[in-house]
């Protein structure tokens, strides 16, 4: 069905943690992150032939490339939106599996919290997106301003419909926490929470809580990939990309989709999950481990039923008590912490985690994990990947 | 000196961060410093966080004779294709230094007429407001 | 109660451009408009340059009653935004139209708001140069 299937794998891997103030410009991270990841793959910077990056990422491809004494470049790639970072893996899995580029690094950097960044843009057009347009004109002037109030409005939807309380997507951050809480790369690590913690966390946007939402964060990654005949030769047990895909639907908006019929759902998750399982040849009870979008909590159980995990408004079911979710349980989510739990980068250490877990070396290992799924863009356009240990 | 500045019109600040701090204070000094990998000694501009040969993130800046030739050069005349803070005519020079790296400059004391490929120019430094100063290149006797 | 608004601070005001103008200036004329398509009568927001049904690209300004029913809500406990003191109030209401549109309610506290609930449109003179469509609930 999709020709990439199965023709590239993921070799490398270089992360920097997380932390409230990186004390590094977001171009150093970038580049010790992808030394680290060429280190960890057996290659060096001449090898790389491919850059994918994110759009809104401030390291551009030539600063890399002059940093890095890179010099052979012939195939790039971008991704923009939540969505970014399995949509960069599938950019990068294009690349090698059509012959274009041979080593292709991915990589995401933010100061996103220390915010020692270049402001404002300089970019080229210097001019606003039609999306952006969107948000300025017709939600900003009503004070419809942060992202968590924008995913507030569809989660509030979200609830009525299937008669949600706001108090039911506690365990979803407990159970992040408690994976976290053994992660040492994050930021919470030994700091686990209960639902107690949950329940009397401020709300910050009706009805959205502190704890159901991510904090900023200072952190890069860098991935590579390449084809699983090269990956063979080199340092680590490849990860092998079997499923990769994006969705975008009619009226999608990064978290602005107020104007369809119905706003209470994900459905370019829904969307990209089916094409993302056929794919890979597999299905929703396949899967044992998933690193799902966890930038606000209530996203998690809504991307159970658009993935197919459970039926529709049975997503806080699934998470009642944490038993299902948590390792050990029948889909241990978020294993890593993930943005609740380990730190926010967008989503790219939930593809980092999801490298671990196959490779055997998460802090919450899952016995055997040998198929993991990664979904990123929850509430925008989406973006998924299914990793495996074997072909 | 060449360059006239338009008063009222501000000229922009070079942005500055970590990985460049280093030159711009050396600047601010009066000293034009290059980025000098500690590792294996690559001497490179611009600043970059990373050594392009072997990758060190540790570096230093060292001192620069401050001697050079002009590389290559543009004389900026139409107004619309100019900035609008400076008068033209001016001319931008790339000065190539004897270590070696490269740097855009303005000349400090030629007029554009009689800037030439190979020109040994050495770098002097213009205190244009409180908070800017550049490195310029005046024409050096050999 | 109704938004409040730290004059300090410049309140985000919609840039006007392009398909946005005669919503704008509909408002300005105490009027809630919304594109519709000359060709299928599809009413239309945001503005767009085609019909999202029929791809044509003939549209007009009509005028909504400005009546519909909350769909949605949240509540800012915190502000995000110097202009806005917290805590407050963004709804997102269904036109009778079928189009939907975020906006602030007026005279009503956060706790009263709720799904369903019908609402009509008023006109907010925020500042001189900016005046936004606000809702009111109705009966």
């Amino acid at each position: 069905m999709n020709s990439i299937s199965n023709k590239a794998a993921i070799v490398g891997v270089g992360v920097s943690g997380f932390s409230k103030d990186s004390g590094r410009t977001e171009l150093r991270m970038t580049c010790e992150c992808i030394k680290a990841a060429l280190d960890d793959a057996g290659l060096v910077p001449l090898d790389i032939d491919g850059i994918v990056k994110h759009t809104d990422d401030a390291s551009d491809e030539h600063s890399v490339t002059s940093s890095m004494g890179m010099g052979n470049l012939t195939y790039f790639g971008e991704s923009r939106w939540d969505s970014a970072p399995c949509s960069m893996v599938l950019r990068a899995a294009i690349g090698v599996a059509t012959g274009v580029a041979n080593y292709v690094v991915l990589y995401r950097a933010v100061n996103g919290s220390s915010r020692r960044r270049m402001m404002p843009s300089m970019r080229a057009s210097g001019q606003m997106s039609t999306s952006d347009l969107l948000q300025w004109t017709y939600h900003a002037p009503f004070g419809l301003m942060s992202e968590a109030g924008r995913v507030a409005m569809i989660v509030r939807r979200y609830m009525h419909e299937y008669g949600i309380n706001s108090d039911q997507f506690g365990w979803v951050t407990t159970v992040c926490r408690e994976h976290g809480a053994k992660n040492p790369n994050g930021m919470f690590y030994n700091e686990p929470i209960t639902i107690k913690d949950y329940l009397e966390s401020k709300v910050i946007v009706d009805p959205l809580r502190v704890m159901d939402c991510h904090e900023e964060a200072d952190s890069a990654v860098a991935l590579v990939v390449t084809t699983v005949e090269r990956a063979k030769n080199l340092r680590q047990k490849p990860v092998y990309i079997l499923g990769a895909t994006q969705s975008q639907l009619s009226e999608t908006e990064e978290k602005n989709s107020y104007y369809r019929p119905v706003i209470s759902g994900l459905p370019e998750m829904g969307h990209m999950g089916k094409r993302l399982f056929a794919m890979a040849g597999v299905g929703p009870k396949d899967i044992k481990v998933a690193q799902l979008d966890d930038s606000y909590a209530p996203l998690v159980p809504m991307q159970l039923e658009e993935l197919g995990f459970c039926g529709r408004g049975e997503g806080v079911a699934f998470c009642e008590g944490g038993d299902r979710i948590r390792v050990g349980g029948e889909l241990a989510l978020n294993t890593s912490g993930g943005s609740l739990g380990e730190g926010y980068l967008y989503g790219m250490n939930h593809v980092v985690e999801a490298v671990r877990q196959i490779g055997g070396t998460s802090t919450a290992q899952v016995k055997d994990a040998d198929l993991v799924l990664v979904a990123t863009g929850a509430g925008g356009p989406a973006s998924g990947l299914i990793l495996g240990g074997s072909r | 000196m060449v360059m006239e500045y338009i008063p009222g019109i501000p000229l922009l600040r070079p942005y500055i961060d970590l990985d460049s701090e280093g030159f711009w204070e050396g600047v601010k000094q009066h000293k034009l410093v290059f980025q000098k990998c500690k590792y294996c000694g690559l001497l490179v501009h611009r600043p970059r966080p990373m050594c392009p040969r072997c990758l060190s993130t540790e570096k230093e800046w060292v001192p620069s004779e401050g001697k050079g030739t002009v590389y290559s050069w543009v004389n900026f005349v139409y107004v619309n294709a100019a900035y609008p803070g400076i008068k033209v005519p001016y001319a931008v020079v790339v000065v190539e230094m004897l270590e070696g790296v490269r740097m855009i400059s303005n000349m400090y004391d030629v007029k554009p007429e009689d800037i030439y490929i190979g020109m040994p120019v050495e770098v002097v430094f213009d205190d244009i407001a409180d908070d800017l100063t550049l490195p310029k290149f005046k024409k050096r006797e050999v | 109660m109704s938004m409040q608004y730290n004059t300090e601070h410049p309140i985000p005001t919609p840039p006007r451009i392009w398909e946005n103008m005669g919503f704008w200036e509909g408002i300005k004329e105490q009027q809630l408009v919304f594109q519709r398509c000359k060709e299928c009568g599809t009413w239309i927001h945001p503005p767009r340059p085609t019909c999202p049904k029929c791809r044509s690209f003939e549209k007009e300004w009509a005028p909504s009653t400005g009546k519909g029913t909350i769909h949605s809500w949240v509540t800012y406990r915190e502000s995000p935004h110097p202009s806005f003191k917290a805590p407050y109030s963004v709804v997102l209401v269904e036109l009778e139209e079928g189009v939907r549109l975020v906006s602030n309610m007026v005279d009503i506290k956060p706790e009263e708001i709720s799904i369903g609930m019908l609402v009509e449109v008023v006109f907010d003179d925020v500042t001189e140069g900016l005046t936004l469509p606000k809702f009111r609930k109705v009966g």
